[in-house]
């Protein structure tokens, strides 16, 4: 059973990346990378699990507060963005 | 009892790896952000609850339990946090939902908040 | 099996970022390669580099970039000539180097150089000479750990060079209006506001535990000081700069930075002057065992700290320029209008 689990898993991984890659808009790719993240943290607790090496949790942990902090960045970032000069209508810029 | 404890453990992960497949699914298939974004938020919270539930069921040592229950205090922590965020800075960054004419904004801004 | 299926996914991420123009989209996709390769790490049985390229690639190398992003600009500038030279180049190395790897023994072969040369004696003797579980602290801190004051160094003499480019003096009354444009910024993040104030203090503890039980598990210094300057990074992006600065002086992260370096120098020096080798923690203690458990966890305090320190300015650094870049920008809109 942890076999299949970390196999779809591994699957929801690979779709994750699939959205990642096509976008289209920036919003997009940052859920990807989120996703992308607490799928890691499942894959390295279950990897853990099926290696006999509970002391991955560790990393787990890790993984989850990084990819917190990043995905804060990003939107942070993101966010203030429009203090630059594009104008606020940026979605047909985003959909590049 | 052991063989009970696995069977519960193997449900639970069985179903929290399906919810996380459909969630994939979900990211894949749905036609804009916001509801990819609710595909995936939902499902990863509920599948990660499910398989580290599960994971805690067949461990036997006290503090391989606490750090699984640390792990999903922080995803049930940051997950829904996360994707209020993404939603809500998509929103002020003026990504429309899928099928709203930019006509009618009043319409708009219910239907997205309804979706954060 | 599943080292072959991630190391093809590395390789799609690879070319889905070769072949990205919105440099956004580059940064976020980096922040899944570093999550991958972070990953095969942990399915290699590499659990200490598997949590370093977690804390340094996937975060804090992401946020750096992301802000260097927001003030260079989204797009990549268009490449006008062909490449061709350049192209018939990286194939010749590339395939040079493919033909080197053919000399080299098989994956994971018994007689490989690397098993036969320093390896056994670490992982037979660690045990008796150090007394600690984890092969890869006493290898880093004990056995290298002339290697790793290097390593130190350098990250010192990185935070040193950003410093000197990019330190920028403020004066008062911008430091104020600044802090004006921060706050009003911030009124409308309540809700991570909250979320971060309760993550906070767990995340210090955790870097600490990773500190101090780096002798027991994967981690050490390097990787606590990283994650407990993210700590700050996270509160400095949520609550502003000149925040963050009240709560970790410039001053003194300065001097934390330069007193790591020092700490981990003068455990050398100290254990010169007992009559032992630079770095032989032997002689630190009547007992040999617990001497080197002594300069273990002195010298991966000093690396801890130094790691931190250097984070947290380079992350200071950084925004801190763009804020000026974003005052400046502010002031000619006015001026314009």
């Amino acid at each position: 059973m942890l076999i299949a689990a970390t196999v779809a898993i591994f699957i929801a991984m690979l779709l994750a990346i699939f959205r990642g890659i096509a976008g289209p808009t920036l919003y997009d790719r940052i859920l990807a990378v989120n996703t992308f993240g607490t799928k890691t943290v499942l894959m390295i607790s279950l990897l853990g699990f099926v290696m006999g090496r509970p002391e991955f949790l560790d990393i787990a942990i890790v993984y989850a507060l990084i990819n917190f902090i990043s995905v804060i960045g990003v939107l942070r970032y993101s966010d203030t963005d429009q203090f630059k000069h594009t104008p606020p209508n940026k979605k047909s810029e985003e959909e590049l | 009892m052991e063989l009970l404890i696995t069977i519960v453990s193997g449900l639970f992960l069985l179903v929290g790896s399906f919810l996380c497949l459909s969630g994939g699914v979900g990211i894949i298939r749905f036609p804009d952000f916001y509801t990819r974004m609710h595909a995936v938020g939902v499902t990863d919270t509920l599948g990660s609850v499910m398989i580290l539930t599960g994971l805690m069921m067949q461990s036997s040592d006290l503090l391989v339990i606490a750090k699984l229950i640390m792990v999903l205090l922080l995803i049930l922590l940051v997950g829904p946090t996360t994707s209020h965020v993404l939603a809500k800075a998509a929103f002020h960054n003026g990504l429309q939902p899928k099928g709203l004419s930019t006509e009618n904004k009043h319409n708009n801004k219910e239907s997205s908040s309804s979706n954060t | 099996m599943i080292n072959i299926v991630l190391l093809s996914l590395l390789v799609v991420v690879a070319i889905g970022i070769i072949r990205m123009k919105d440099l956004f989209a580059v940064v976020m996709l980096t922040g899944i390669y570093g999550l991958l390769s972070a990953s095969f790490f942990v399915a290699m049985d590499a659990v200490d580099v598997a949590f370093t390229e977690a804390a340094v690639g996937a975060g804090i190398s992401t946020l750096l970039m992301l802000v260097v992003i927001t003030m260079t600009g989204r797009k990549e500038k268009a490449t006008r000539h062909k490449p061709f030279a350049a192209l018939f180049v990286v194939v010749i190395t590339g395939g040079l180097l493919v033909y080197g790897t053919l000399d080299m023994p098989l994956f994971g072969s018994a007689d490989a150089p690397i098993h036969n040369h320093v390896a056994p004696r670490y992982l037979n003797d660690s045990m008796q000479e150090i007394g600690i579980p984890n092969v890869v602290t006493s290898v880093l801190a004990s056995y290298r750990a002339f290697d790793t004051f290097g390593e130190v160094v350098v990250i010192f003499t990185a935070g040193i060079g950003v410093l000197a480019m990019l330190f920028a003096h403020r004066r008062r009354e911008e430091d104020e209006k600044l802090a004006a444009i921060n706050d009003s910024m911030h009124e409308k993040h309540l809700v991570i506001r909250i979320v971060t104030k309760m993550l906070i203090p767990f995340i210090l503890l955790f870097a600490l535990y990773v500190q101090f039980h780096g002798d027991y598990g994967p981690g050490g210094g390097f990787q606590a000081g990283v994650i407990f300057s993210s700590a700050i990074v996270l509160y400095a992006m949520l609550f502003g700069l000149s925040a963050a600065r009240r709560v970790v002086n410039q001053g003194f992260i300065q001097l934390m930075a330069a007193f790591g370096v020092l700490c981990y120098g003068c455990v050398g020096i100290a254990s010169l002057l007992n009559g032992g080798n630079f770095f032989d923690y032997n002689v630190l203690s009547n007992d040999p065992v617990a001497g080197q458990h002594l300069g273990i966890l002195l010298i991966e305090w000093g690396v801890g700290v130094t790691v931190a320190s250097i984070m947290i300015i380079i992350f200071f650094s950084f925004a801190g320029r763009r804020e000026i870049q974003q005052y400046v920008e502010q002031n000619k809109n006015k001026e314009s209008v």
